[in-house]
Order: C-alpha cells, then sequence, then structure tokens
C-alpha cells in the first residue's frame, strides 16, 4: 500500500467517522444529564434523513432549506419524545426509561416502514455535493469534505454553549446533580429538553451527510449507525462531548482502515464498534476523556 | 415430618397436575393448528419466565434473548442434524469436518444449546456487570447483531444467510410443555431462593445491597447466566418445532415481543410473565388482520400495511410504561393472590 492509498483511506475515514461524531454527541449529552441510554437517538437521526429527502424530493426545496427542515424537525421531534415519554418518569425506576426509548425507537422504525416503505430510497444528491475534487491524487466529493469542517464547527458551537453560556452552565450542573440544580432555580426539565433538541438536531445533521454520501435512506438505517455512535461514545468516554467526537473518529478509521488492509474481513465491518465497546467496558470503563459518574454524584 | 405436605404446597401440586393433563389433553385431542400455537406459547413462556428474571426479578435492563435463542437453535440443530444431511445442504461452503462429526440426542442437544449459550454469558458478564451503567442493554443489542453477523461470515459451520434446513422435528407439546413446566419451577425455586431475594435487592437498591454484602457482580452474573441457559433450550426446541432456522429469523423483534410480555405481565412477576405470553401470542394470532388491507365501514379501502402489528405493540408497550407501569400482575405471584383472599397478606 502507498502513501496515496493510505491517505485516500485517512480521509475516508476521517469523514465516516464524523458522522458517528455527530451521533455520538447526542448520546453522550442525554447520557450526561438523564443517565438515559436515549436508544431512540439513532432513529431521530433517521427521521433526520428522512425529512432532507422529502424536503428535496417531495417538497422540491433547495439542499440547504431542506437539512435545516431536517434540523429544525428532528430537534422538535427529540423535544417532543423528551416531553411525552421521559418526562413522566424522571421519578420511575430507571428501567421503566430504558423500555420506554427502547418503544419509542421501535415505534419510529416500524411506522416509517409501515408508511414509506422498507425499500432504500435514492438520495436526490445536489450536483455540486457529489462534485468529485481531486487534490494531488486524492479523490473525494465535496460532501465527504464538508462533513468534517462541519462536525468541528459544530463541535466548537457545541462546546462554547457548555462552558461559556449560562445554560451550559446549567447542563454542566445537571450532570453532577439534578436536585441542586433545581435548588438554585433552574429549571432542571427545560435544561433537560434543550440538551434533547441539541442533540437531535446534530443527529439531524449526521443523517442528513450520510445519506449524502451513502445516497440512500431507509427506516431501519438509524439501527446500527446508533449502536456504533453510542460505542463511540463510551470509547470517548460517556459524558464528554469532545470524548464523543474523538470517539467517532477512532471508529470510523478503525473500519475504514481494517477493511483496507485486510478486506478479508470485509464481513465483520459492523462488529468493530462492538469490540470497542466491549475492551473499552473491560480495561477503561470511563473511556478516554470521561469521567466516573457513579463516583461523580458522591 | 418430611413427608406431611402443607396446604400451599397441595396447591402447587394441584396446579403441576393440571398441567401435565391440560398437555396430554392437548397433545392427543386438539387439532394441529392449536398445537402449533400452544407449542408456540411454551417456548414463549420459557423465554419470558427466564427474560424476567434478569430483567424483572434483578432489575438489569437486558435485551439478549434473541442473540441467545439463535445460538441454541444453531447448537441445537448442528447436533440433530446427521452427517449426510448436512454435507447435503451445505451450498456455499463445504462444513468443516467438526461441524459433521457434530451429533446428539435430543436431551443432550438441549442440554449443549442451554449450556453455550450460558456460557458465551458468563463471557459477557465480565465486561458489562463489573462497571455500573446500564452498558448491559447496549452490549446485548449488540450481541444481537454480532451473531446474525457471524451466522452469516460463517457458512462452513452455519451454512450462511441459507439457515439450516430439514431439523428432525423432535419438538412436541410433551417436550415443549414439559420444558417450560420445569423452567417455571426452576424460576420460581431460584427467585424464592436466597439468590433470589439477592437479585431483588440488587432492583430496589444497588447500594444498600452492596451495604448488605451482596456480591453484586456474582449475582447478576448468576441471574444473567440462568436466563441465557433457558433462552438457549428455548432456542434448542424452537429449532426441533420449525424444522428450518436461518439468521433472520433472530431478529430484534423477537426481544421485542418478550420485553411486551413481561412489561404487560408485570415486570417481576414469573406468573404475570405467563399470563402475558398467552395474552401476546393469542393477541398476536388476532391482530394479524392490522396487517392486511382493511375496508373501514365500506367507505375508506386501506392497502395491506405488514409491520403495523408491531407498530400497535410498540404503542402498547410506551402506554404501558406511562400509565401502567405495574402492568397486570405487579411483582405479585400466583400465591399472593391467594393470601390476599385470605386476608393474610
Amino acid at each position: 500500500m502507498d502513501f496515496l492509498t493510505f491517505m485516500q483511506q485517512m480521509v475516508n475515514g476521517f469523514s465516516l467517522g464524523s458522522m458517528y461524531a455527530l451521533i455520538a454527541i447526542g448520546y453522550t449529552m442525554v447520557y450526561g444529564v438523564l443517565r438515559l441510554i436515549n436508544f431512540a437517538h439513532g432513529d431521530i437521526m433517521m427521521v433526520g434523513a428522512f425529512l432532507g429527502y422529502f424536503g428535496i424530493a417531495v417538497l422540491d426545496l433547495p439542499f440547504a432549506a431542506a437539512a435545516l427542515l431536517a434540523v429544525v424537525g428532528s430537534a422538535t421531534l427529540g423535544m417532543l419524545t423528551d416531553k411525552i415519554a421521559y418526562k413522566p418518569l424522571r421519578n420511575a425506576p430507571k428501567i421503566s426509561l430504558l423500555i420506554t426509548a427502547i418503544g419509542i425507537s421501535f415505534f419510529l422504525e416500524n411506522a416509517f416502514n409501515v408508511f414509506f416503505g422498507g425499500v432504500p430510497r435514492a438520495f436526490p444528491v445536489p450536483d455540486y455535493m457529489s462534485h468529485i475534487l481531486n487534490l494531488g491524487g486524492l479523490v473525494f466529493s465535496v460532501s465527504s469534505l464538508l462533513v468534517p469542517i462541519v462536525t468541528l464547527i459544530l463541535l466548537g458551537g457545541i462546546l462554547w454553549v457548555l462552558f461559556k453560556t449560562k445554560y451550559g452552565m446549567a447542563i454542566r450542573a445537571l450532570a453532577f446533580d439534578v436536585n441542586t440544580v433545581n435548588l438554585m432555580g433552574i429549571d432542571a426539565n427545560r435544561i433537560i429538553m434543550i440538551v434533547f433538541g441539541m442533540g437531535s438536531a446534530l443527529a439531524a445533521v449526521g443523517g442528513v451527510f450520510w445519506a449524502l454520501n451513502y445516497p440512500t435512506v431507509e427506516p431501519m438505517m438509524g439501527v446500527l449507525i446508533g449502536l456504533k455512535a453510542f460505542a463511540a461514545a463510551v470509547v470517548g468516554g460517556i459524558g464528554s462531548v469532545t470524548g464523543a467526537v474523538l470517539g467517532g473518529f477512532i471508529i470510523g478509521f478503525t473500519e475504514v482502515v481494517v477493511i483496507a488492509f485486510m478486506p478479508e474481513l470485509g464481513g465483520y465491518k459492523d462488529a468493530f464498534a462492538f469490540v470497542f465497546l466491549i475492551l473499552v467496558l473491560l480495561f477503561k470503563p470511563t473511556g478516554i476523556l470521561g469521567y466516573d459518574f457513579e463516583k461523580s454524584r458522591f | 415430618m418430611g413427608f406431611i405436605i402443607k396446604k400451599d404446597q397441595w396447591i402447587n401440586l394441584a396446579i403441576v397436575a393440571a398441567t401435565l393433563w391440560f398437555i396430554w389433553f392437548a397433545q392427543t385431542h386438539l387439532d394441529e393448528y392449536t398445537v402449533r400455537i400452544l407449542n408456540n406459547i411454551a417456548i414463549f413462556i420459557i423465554l419470558a419466565v427466564s427474560y424476567n428474571l434478569i430483567n424483572g426479578v434483578t432489575g438489569q435492563f437486558s435485551l439478549e434473548p434473541n442473540g441467545f435463542v439463535a445460538i441454541g437453535a444453531y447448537v441445537a440443530a448442528l447436533l440433530l442434524l446427521d452427517a449426510d444431511a448436512k454435507e447435503y445442504q451445505y451450498d456455499i461452503e463445504s462444513p468443516y469436518p467438526w461441524v459433521l462429526a457434530l451429533q446428539a440426542n435430543f436431551v443432550w442437544a438441549l442440554f449443549f444449546a442451554g449450556t453455550f449459550s450460558a456460557l458465551l454469558a458468563l463471557a459477557l458478564s465480565f465486561p458489562v456487570f463489573r462497571v455500573r451503567g446500564d452498558y448491559l442493554a447496549i452490549v446485548t443489542l449488540g450481541f444481537g447483531f454480532i451473531i446474525r453477523i457471524l451466522a452469516i461470515n460463517n457458512p462452513e459451520i452455519t451454512n450462511g444467510s441459507l439457515g439450516l434446513n430439514d431439523i428432525p422435528e423432535f419438538s412436541n407439546l410433551y417436550w415443549t410443555g414439559g420444558v417450560a413446566l420445569l423452567a417455571v419451577i426452576a424460576i420460581l425455586n431460584i427467585v424464592d431462593s436466597k439468590f433470589g431475594r439477592a437479585m431483588k435487592a440488587i432492583r430496589d437498591d444497588e447500594d444498600a445491597a452492596i451495604a448488605m454484602g451482596v456480591n453484586t457482580f456474582k449475582i447478576k452474573t448468576m441471574a444473567f447466566c440462568t436466563s441465557a441457559f433457558l433462552e438457549g433450550v428455548g432456542g434448542g426446541l424452537l429449532a426441533a418445532l420449525l424444522t428450518s432456522i436461518s439468521p433472520d429469523l433472530f431478529t430484534f423483534f423477537l426481544t421485542f415481543q418478550l420485553l411486551i410480555i413481561i412489561v404487560l405481565g408485570g415486570l417481576g412477576s414469573t406468573t404475570g410473565a405467563i399470563i402475558g405470553t398467552v395474552l401476546v401470542m393469542g393477541g398476536s394470532e388476532w391482530m394479524r388482520f392490522l396487517d392486511e388491507p382493511m375496508n373501514i365501514f365500506g367507505i375508506v379501502e386501506t392497502p395491506a400495511m405488514p409491520g403495523m402489528r408491531m407498530v400497535v405493540f410498540s404503542i402498547i408497550l410506551i402506554f404501558v410504561m406511562l400509565f401502567a407501569r405495574e402492568g397486570i400482575m405487579g411483582k405479585r405471584e400466583l400465591k399472593d393472590l391467594f393470601k390476599k383472599k385470605r386476608g393474610e397478606s
């Protein structure tokens, strides 16, 4: 394998990893404030991709407007699931919350399956997005170059919100102690809703980019991508946004690079993230940048 | 005084005798379609009561059944098929010699199906139970996918996506019903033992359980492995009932069905799991109309909507969780109902 091929794989891995990262941020933020694995998160990404598809193919919107529709629609859906399904269970045993999350996930998958069909639909990629660039032998499409750029900009934005604004301070405080946050006169439920909105919006960005790069959308696409993104969040350290992005890159790189070096493992591509998850849980459960949530509560 | 049977035990014996009589009656007198449904219900009772042990009794949210049922089904199928039958149907790759050599009778096949599942569960326990948090759910969810990936990518063992066919049809109501009865008795005894009390303590307050000296890792692992063993056996029975299996048979939908069953019946109640199985399996047959074209009041004609049942199932699940979290039985068992009636509780 020569240097050029290697660089090419790095670019591909960077692009794939960014998409996992965008989705992993939502997992990690929701886990931070609620200690909940939001099983529906991958499916909210799927809804985002579908909204982008409907925006372009049905409503005939330009790509940017369709992407905006996807982001706003998914954020609304995320906040709605929190309000309808998770908020009434704040004081219930954790297992009830997890079961509801799985219920929402299964509902979204199957509702989309029933109403829009399980056959993958081709995503109408605008020409300027599928335009192929050639930089000294490195070949990639505009959209795959755009993913990491947008991801890093959004990461900067999220970090700014988390560490420079009052809302961010409230979100970080929630990760430590819900009751004290309430005592400080902050409406914890409103903050949690904002977290769901932010996470879902990022998932929608990830979903639209996924649809651009692998130009199909289908109701079950969120399951596996969601699972891998969660693994990414754990690898990076659950609760840490930067960690989620890092974990996303690691998992994306591994998938691309291992397949490039050992094509015979192609059939196992979807299993790598799982292996990472198991290894991290075995040897460093707090991940790369995470902190021990169980300890932090006391 | 060991031979004196207490009043409660008379009731238990009567229930066991009635169940045995019903199994015999159903197998010899009822038509094939009914027996098939009863077979399914019996297998799902095995799966539901064992799933309830980890989810309801121990309170560790897990999504494992489809993975372990798949393992059990494959192990049993490989042991039950003879070498000629295997040689004949492996179309993608020819099987490994040791795959051809695998052979056992039905009892051993079920035993190995369960044991193999339990060993895998033991291996999974180390990463997930050493840390607090709900990693079990996501790891078992991933595990289900991995099993499918492995089954598809190792055609020398599993015949890939074609699956295994012509498995000898050993399962009948004596087997499925008998194993279900044994499983229920075993689970009830575990729940009533000191291990069961430790499991419930972990569910209700893990910190308090640790403070009381409960080895939470050990107890969680035991619950998980017991579940996996029975799910493996259930998978073996399923393989010998359906006579053909493929990787696509054991999807997440299987786990989801079981989740509805135990939630509807009441998380933590074995009696509830049995009631839930009958309701969901029966309801599932009844709700088939949802997937078919419908004619609403002769005005609107809706097209066939395959999968509508699953949408309804998920709405039921969310609804039960939000408004009737206890399900039908709550955490009570049959005997608790008797006690209430006599005013002893």
